[in-house]
């Protein structure tokens, strides 16, 4: 049983270019997700259409250049050019000024500023409407300095676990998910596969090893490599991105390896029904890695799906894996918080066990 | 050109009789496309809302009703007491409290100012910002609608003051709704994973199995081998392009605005891109788990890169710099600017040249790498 | 028979993998029409060397020609005259007999009328007739080794190279396969073989013996066994490997 094991492994560590990429990809994910990714809206490029050209206009383009958010690309003569140039898709937003805007205002008549905003990304066009909107108003007080506004409501806006509202909070648990999917699933399953394909599965179990022990075996490294990717994920969120550890060390640890084992016996299970690594791996990809991503919550928020994909997504263990990982190490919930999810994944992983013990059964029958 | 021919014979053939291909071929980018399509949301909706309202005022109770009547809210949970609210949240139960303070009205009306608490669960910063858009956009038209409801009872002030009205107009998607912006996008992410994996195991495959020796042992040509590779490929790609377009158009009602001959066009263009992309990994991996993880990692680099998910203006501009060698970026803009916006050759040109320079290159590389002779 | 000329010459044919040198200077040559075995162990370098004059691998140094054809210059004029049968399988196991025929008919350049008259003949020849729209995979071992020879042979090639053509496959079979090679060889195909079956190397016009990159022996079975005092190739194969130093690779 141990010369298996040892062939198990120098088998994987011998395939030294899929080693890298397990390795290097969780890195250059998070990398990337927490130097390069942003869903905040920056750097947008608007034009203006001054019809006014006064003091008043002038002085909101500057405020919204020095707002950070904008980038003041070029001056257009007419709304003829708005179409082409939004076609041309680099300009996200008009900003119009109409005619005699400081006449209007000194006569008490409003001063008329439209925002014509390319809708195509809701979000950025949504965001610029509220942005520009604010300048105008901050420009608003500047000018009626004697004008207080009565019955102010003045909202405290606290952002709760995660005050500087860095993006890289969401993607550190749910890259972790994702790689161990990959490695304790996908592998897992296309390497017995490989066994199938190849013939020496039978090999090994006309051998004096019991079934049990052959997928024991097989299974075995890839905890190994799982739980590693999975430390260096950590490693990685800690030191570089300064990812908080709130909650206790141990039930991290200890969660982390019942997910491992639940994706586990997911591989095992896909590899009770696929005969060739083909099948494997495409069973893999398009029915467990793919739903992963798309309805754990790990990149789209769960609820602002349809009720019918909220459902669905109660199926996928790494969703409820993801919970637990943002309540231990964000919130710094205690375990005992945190039972129902722990208790979904323990029946998921015995379900998921028994049925393939049950295919197995079959099959050699 | 018989060779060609033969050999994209065979491949078709294998291609259809290829029982487990066949429904991944077509019918799993259909289920992706619509359970992506509906999943792909960045838009906060069902935001859990709890209310401490110490105060039960005229003010407060219009101010928490205004909250329930929102589309965007959902209350979840009502207490007296800031830290059964608190407790909640950390339950996992609760997006945002909204903690109305005891004499919030009296403070207003006496003062002219009163203060309330937003307390909004920031793990996810991003849907934490549009949560607080949402909340305080409430907060000041209930702020707006008693100022002009008390209007009458303040005293004018001298000088009049100047006001500007700010109106917004959104082209091309009047309604914000996200499927618009999204599903071109992701037609281009299933058309381009179809290209990637499928091309690129395949060679990996004939090589895994030998017959690979067996094609370099015939006169069969390097350049003809490829085509014979990829023209499949390339055709089916387009297909499934041509049945997601009227996916789209039936299911979610999203039509091209523009010319769909323009999107074809840009398409096979960019698919060569792709394609080559695919081969020239399939030069460096020995089994098909190699080729299978080196198309991942790319893949999951270029998407996220693309400006697919987030925009490429919000990237630091070294990022920026290399999605400018990304042609997944320059097809989600292309799809977007002429389903969305019509937009016509003359607009995309810049795109279409890079890619076509991108295919150049690309199907050289995989052409000089793959050895005939080794 | 045609007169003896050399239709494969070889000399000081060398190939190094890094440090290892896996075929080492070797030189020799298969006249037309014979049946020649290119014998060794595993790992000897017999297959490193095939792959050389087949044209898929190019040597360190020294100097070929296969069909007259240079093996460093004309590679694709060589592939065109020979056939080749590689020791993992070489038809397409979902394809059928006929589409597999219509595939290496058609890339060898037979025109579709060529390919269809020798299809018949193929198929009649095996009796594989109620098997022609099936596929490959739905045969037996043998019979695939067979078909594979056949198919190889499609488009008249003057030499054909079979790499451990008969592995893994029952004595009767191996035999009904090497009654194939004969009868080829008797319309003048020059046959190639390596094998490491030494009682096959019984079969053979001549054979050559590669031990540890190098040949220690070539000339005709019966000859050999003179020489070293033997009764088998076997026996041949065991007096010269003892000295071998290279253990077997997988």
């Amino acid at each position: 049983m141990k010369g298996f094991i040892i062939k198990e492994f120098f088998h994987i560590f011998r395939d030294r270019r899929s080693l890298i990429i397990l390795f290097g990809m969780p890195i250059v994910q998070i990398l990337l997700f927490g130097f390069a990714i942003t869903n905040e809206i920056r750097n947008v490029n608007i034009a203006i259409l001054d019809k006014a050209r006064d003091a008043s206009s002038e002085r909101i383009v500057e405020k919204m250049l020095a707002s950070g958010y904008f980038i003041i690309d070029s001056y257009l003569e007419s709304e003829n050019e708005i179409e082409s140039i939004f076609r041309q898709g680099k300009i996200k937003a008009v900003v119009v000024f109409g005619p005699n805007l400081e006449r209007n205002l000194g006569a008490g008549d409003t001063g008329a500023v439209q925002v014509i905003a390319d809708a195509t990304d809701p979000n950025t066009a949504n965001t610029i409407a509220s942005y520009a909107a604010s300048v105008v108003r901050d420009y608003q007080a500047e000018i009626n300095p004697d004008v207080a506004l009565p019955l102010q409501i003045i909202p405290e806006v606290r952002m709760v676990y995660n005050p500087e509202l860095k993006g890289v909070f969401m993607f550190i648990p749910g890259t972790m998910t994702i790689i161990l999917m990959l490695v304790s699933a996908m592998m897992t399953s296309i390497s017995i596969a490989r066994e199938k394909e190849t013939g020496t599965m039978e090999v090994l179990l006309v051998s004096p090893l019991k079934p049990v022990q052959v997928v024991a075996g097989k299974v075995l490294p890839y905890i190994l490599l799982a739980s590693i990717n999975a430390a260096v994920i950590l490693l990685l969120g800690y030191f570089v991105f300064k990812m908080p550890m709130q909650g206790s060390l141990i039930a991290l640890l200890g969660t982390t390896l019942l997910f491992i084992i639940t994706a586990l016996s997911l591989g095992i299970l896909i590899s009770t029904v696929a005969h060739t690594q083909q099948m494997a791996m495409m069973i893999s990809l398009m029915g467990l890695m793919l739903p992963t991503i798309m309805l754990s919550g790990f990149v789209f928020p769960v609820d602002s799906m349809p009720w019918p994909l909220r459902v669905l997504s109660n199926v996928i263990p790494a969703k409820w894996f993801i919970l637990i990982l943002k309540g231990l190490m964000l919130k710094g919930v205690s375990i005992t918080y945190l039972w129902k999810e722990v208790l979904i994944l323990v029946l998921m992983t015995v379900a998921l066990i028994g049925l393939s013990v049950k295919k197995y059964a079959i099959r050699l029958a | 050109m018989k060779t060609i021919y033969h050999l994209l014979r065979k491949e078709f053939r294998q291609i259809f009789r290829n029982r487990t291909m066949l429904p991944i071929l077509f019918v799993m980018p259909a289920v992706q496309l619509l359970v992506l399509s509906f999943a792909a949301t960045f838009e906060v909706r069902n935001i859990r809302l709890h209310i401490v309202d110490n105060d039960q005022s005229t003010f407060s109770r219009e101010l928490t009703n205004k909250f329930l009547v929102s589309d965007h809210f959902t209350l979840t949970g009502v207490s007296f007491s800031g830290k059964v609210a608190t407790d909640d949240m950390q339950r996992y139960n609760t997006d945002v409290i909204l903690h109305i303070p005891a004499h919030f009205e009296r403070d207003l009306v006496r003062n002219q100012q009163a203060q309330l608490l937003l307390a909004i669960n920031a793990i996810d910063g991003a849907a934490a910002a549009v949560e607080n858009v949402y909340a305080t956009s409430i907060i000041q038209d209930f702020n707006e609608n008693i100022r002009i409801r008390m209007a009458d009872e303040v005293p004018l002030t001298s000088s009049r003051p100047k006001v500007f009205s700010v109106s917004q107009s959104f082209w091309f998607n009047p309604e914000l709704d996200y499927k618009t912006f999204m599903v071109p996008g992701i037609l281009v992410l299933l058309i381009t994973m179809i290209a990637v994996f499928l091309a690129g195991m395949n060679i990996v495959r004939e090589k895994e199995i030998g017959t690979l020796e067996q094609i370099n042992v015939t006169p069969i040509k390097k350049h003809q081998f490829i085509i014979g590779k990829l023209l499949p490929f390339w055709l089916l790609a387009l297909v499934e392009l041509g049945l997601g377009l009227l996916m789209c158009w039936i299911i979610f009602g999203i039509g091209v605005a523009g010319s769909i001959w323009l999107i074809f066009l840009f398409a096979s263009v960019y698919l060569l891109v792709v394609l080559g992309i695919g081969f020239f990994i399939s030069n460096f991996a020995n089994t098909q788990q190699q080729a299978m993880f080196l198309s991942w990692f790319f893949m999951v680099v270029f998407i996220l890169m693309s400006g697919l998910f987030t925009p490429i203006e919000s990237m630091p501009s070294w990022a920026q710099v290399i999605t400018e060698f990304n042609p997944v970026r320059y097809f989600v803009e292309v799809m977007r600017m002429v389903m969305l916006k019509s937009a016509e050759l003359s607009d995309i040109l810049p795109q279409l040249t890079r890619l076509l320079v991108y295919a150049l290159v690309m199907n050289g590389l995989a052409v000089a790498g793959y050895k005939k002779v080794a | 028979m045609t007169a003896s000329e050399p239709i494969i010459s070889v000399e000081g044919l060398t190939k190094k993998f890094g440090s290892f040198t896996a075929v080492n200077a070797i030189s020799f040559q298969v006249m037309r029409g014979e049946i020649f075995g290119f014998l060794g162990a595993n790992g000897a370098g017999k297959t490193t060397a095939m792959k050389i004059l087949i044209g898929i691998s190019r040597p360190t140094s020294g100097k070929a020609t296969v069909a007259g054809y240079d093996i460093y210059k004309d590679t694709e004029q060589i592939k065109k005259s020979i056939g080749y049968m590689s020791q993992r399988f070489s038809l397409y196991n979902d394809l059928t007999i006929r589409e597999n025929i219509e595939f290496f008919g058609g890339i060898y350049g037979l025109t579709t009328r060529e390919i269809r008259d020798k299809a018949e003949a193929l198929v009649e020849k095996l009796g594989l007739r109620d098997k022609f729209n099936r596929p490959i995979s739905d045969l037996p071992l043998g019979w695939k080794q067979k078909l594979a020879f056949s198919v190889a042979l499609l488009h008249d090639p003057k030499i054909i190279f079979l790499d451990e053509p008969t592995g893994g496959v029952d004595p009767v079979t191996r035999r009904m396969f090497w009654n194939m090679i004969y009868e080829a060889a008797y319309r003048g195909v020059t046959i190639f073989v390596t094998t490491h079956y030494m009682d096959e190397a019984e079969y053979c016009d001549r054979v050559s013996m590669m031990v540890d990159g190098k040949i220690e022996a070539l000339d005709s079975p019966a000859r050999l066994k003179e020489m070293y005092g033997v009764n088998s190739m076997n026996d041949v194969f065991l007096r010269l490997a003892r000295n071998q130093t290279r253990a077997e690779i997988a």
